[in-house]
């Protein structure tokens, strides 16, 4: 899974049906230090996180386990709020 | 499956229901000469293990499989702790 901080929304009116009623968040992903990482995504929001929030992503076909998606075509979902990140220095 | 580094952990209040009671460790994966090699990432615990310890992790659905029947929303997950490894 992947650390990102959710930095926007998405808002598409026609889309596939398995879709409708999902929000859409556009996430950077970030290391354990809070330095962003990589490219941005759009991830399927499950447990109602907001801008600003550092957020758990699952990728890949595992997304459609998050509650709600079964069958749903995504490969991206938020899965959890992180309260607090604890990093030791490898 | 991968060699990797327990180098930290996560909490999470607020997360899906099926990752209630699952243990999230932060992971760098490491080379076979235990360099770090690539980016850090977040996977769920299927071992016991702990920060500092040297584990192998499975990438993908697969990642799980030890929870079932529950369907875990999980992409990575710490099936073993390493005693050690050698090279030939």
């Amino acid at each position: 899974m992947l650390l990102a901080k959710i930095v926007g929304t998405v808002v598409a009116t026609r889309k596939d049906p398995r879709l409708v009623s999902s929000k859409l968040l556009i996430a950077r992903p970030m290391d354990p230090r809070g330095k962003a990482e990589g490219g941005y995504l759009v991830a399927i929001d499950t447990v109602d996180a907001g801008i600003g929030e550092t957020v758990l992503i699952v990728s890949g076909s595992s997304a459609r386990m998050a509650s709600g998606l079964k069958d749903c075509p995504v490969d991206a979902a938020v899965v959890g709020i992180i309260d607090t990140i604890e990093f030791n220095e490898p | 499956m991968q060699i990797a580094k327990v180098v930290g952990d996560v909490v999470a209040t607020r997360k899906d229901e099926n990752l209630t009671g699952l243990k999230l460790l932060i992971l760098q994966p490491l080379t076979p000469e235990g360099e770090p090699v690539g980016r850090t990432l977040v996977a769920v615990d299927a071992a016991g293990a702990g920060v500092g310890e040297r584990v192998f992790f499975v990438r993908g659905k697969e990642a799980s499989f030890p929870f079932y029947p529950m369907e875990a929303p999980v992409d990575a997950g710490i099936v073993g702790i390493v005693d050690h490894w050698d090279l030939g």
